[in-house]
């Protein structure tokens, strides 16, 4: 019993500071205290360069490295694919959408754009020049295979 | 009333035995002034956004989706209406597109698009319209602004500035051959004839009937490129 009235007491307490050490994560509201309004921050810019970027792991979609501003892709027509089709890349000389994409989900491949993989953006992504909120820990698997061979030490 | 035909003709041929010949004259070139500057005046009033507005047919369709597009809002603050590229600007294109345009008077008296449903119906052969206007005009209309003289292709991004270097500044291509769909919504770009597969309508499962059908007409047509 003693126990749990301490318990009613520290409860206030220790919620405070729970919150407290929640003020400390980074968010979009950038520490604003909840009843205020925060400042917002600019919205970043979309990396318009051109330039393919390596791929983080095999299966990733690669990234779009231009805008895509007010691009129709809809049941009407796909702007996408004004460019990366398979018979578009001649004139427009941007890569292809892969082989993958003409598979449907039984592995058959069809004669144009599998339903599945029509809509672009559900997987291909632009970047923004937004700095990160927290910093990305990823590791290549490169990096993990190095580690890897350097741990065996060139055992086998 | 051919009475009054035959007496206002009498009047008409007959030379003037009251008025001078100076206040006719000068008559002559005041109401010149007032009909001509009012029907150029009336002929500009249908040449503003706020006219083309004023039917819901445009209002309610192209007007809403040209607002997200560039040409409506941007960083500059420039703004191209709608006449800016649906009317030419000189005068004797201008009248000839005006008197094209009587027929959508009788579109839109007998309603051809008066709903949605109708509009989008329509939207393809409307849009192959103005594509084959602009083809033929060779852009007239995205030139009087964007001119490739004044275009400074290294301020573009790499792929702009290779297109345009390729296409454009070679006379190969002209503005609407790349840029439709700038202002508005594509029609069924895959039933337009344009056959890239664009268009994703074509790709949607039929009824089982229509497949058969189908297949059979594909064996005689591949027997057909064989021989």
């Amino acid at each position: 019993m003693k126990h749990l009235r301490l318990a009613i007491l520290a409860a206030p307490i220790l919620l405070a500071s729970a919150a407290f050490a929640q003020n400390q994560v980074a968010t979009l509201r950038n520490t604003a205290p909840l009843d205020q309004q925060g400042e917002a921050t600019q919205i970043p810019g979309i990396v318009n360069t051109d330039i393919r970027q390596v791929r983080n792991y095999p299966d990733q979609p690669p990234l779009i490295p231009h805008k895509t501003d007010n691009y129709q892709v809809d049941l009407n027509a796909n702007k996408c694919l004004t460019c990366h089709s398979r018979t578009a890349v001649e004139v427009s000389q941007a890569p292809m959408i892969s082989v993958t994409h003409f598979m449907n989900r039984e592995g058959q491949t069809l004669g144009a754009v599998s339903p599945r993989r029509y809509f672009c953006t559900q997987c291909h992504v632009v970047q923004t020049n937004a700095r990160p909120l927290v910093e990305n820990e990823f590791v290549d698997v490169d990096k993990v295979l190095d580690y890897v061979h350097s741990k065996q030490g060139g055992a086998d | 009333m051919w009475r009054f035909i035959k007496r206002a003709w009498w009047i008409i041929t007959r030379p003037s035995a009251f008025f001078s010949l100076g206040f006719l004259t000068m008559g002559g070139f005041v109401m010149g002034i007032i009909f001509w500057g009012g029907f150029n005046t009336a002929l500009e009033v249908t040449n503003t956004e706020a006219f083309c507005t004023s039917c819901h047919e445009m209002r309610d369709n192209v007007f809403e989706e040209l607002k997200p597009t560039i040409h409506y809002s941007n960083r500059s603050g420039v703004r191209a209406s709608c006449p800016d590229c649906h009317v030419p600007h000189n005068w004797t294109n201008k009248i000839a597109r005006k008197m094209q345009a009587s027929k959508e008077v009788w579109g839109k008296i007998f309603g051809t698009i008066s709903t949605r449903e109708k509009f989008l119906e329509h939207r393809l052969e409307l849009a192959q319209h103005e594509w084959a206007r602009l083809e033929a005009n060779d852009s007239l209309e995205c030139r009087n602004c964007h001119s490739d003289e004044s275009m400074d292709i290294t301020r573009q991004s790499k792929r702009a500035a290779d297109a345009h270097e390729r296409f454009l500044f070679t006379g190969e291509k002209t503005c609407i051959n790349c840029h439709k769909g700038i202002a508005h919504q594509l029609p069924d770009m895959g039933a337009g004839g344009h056959g890239s597969g664009e268009g994703h309508a074509a790709l949607l499962p039929s009824a089982q009937a229509e497949k058969a059908e189908l297949l059979a007409s594909t064996r005689s047509y591949l027997a057909q490129a064989a021989n």
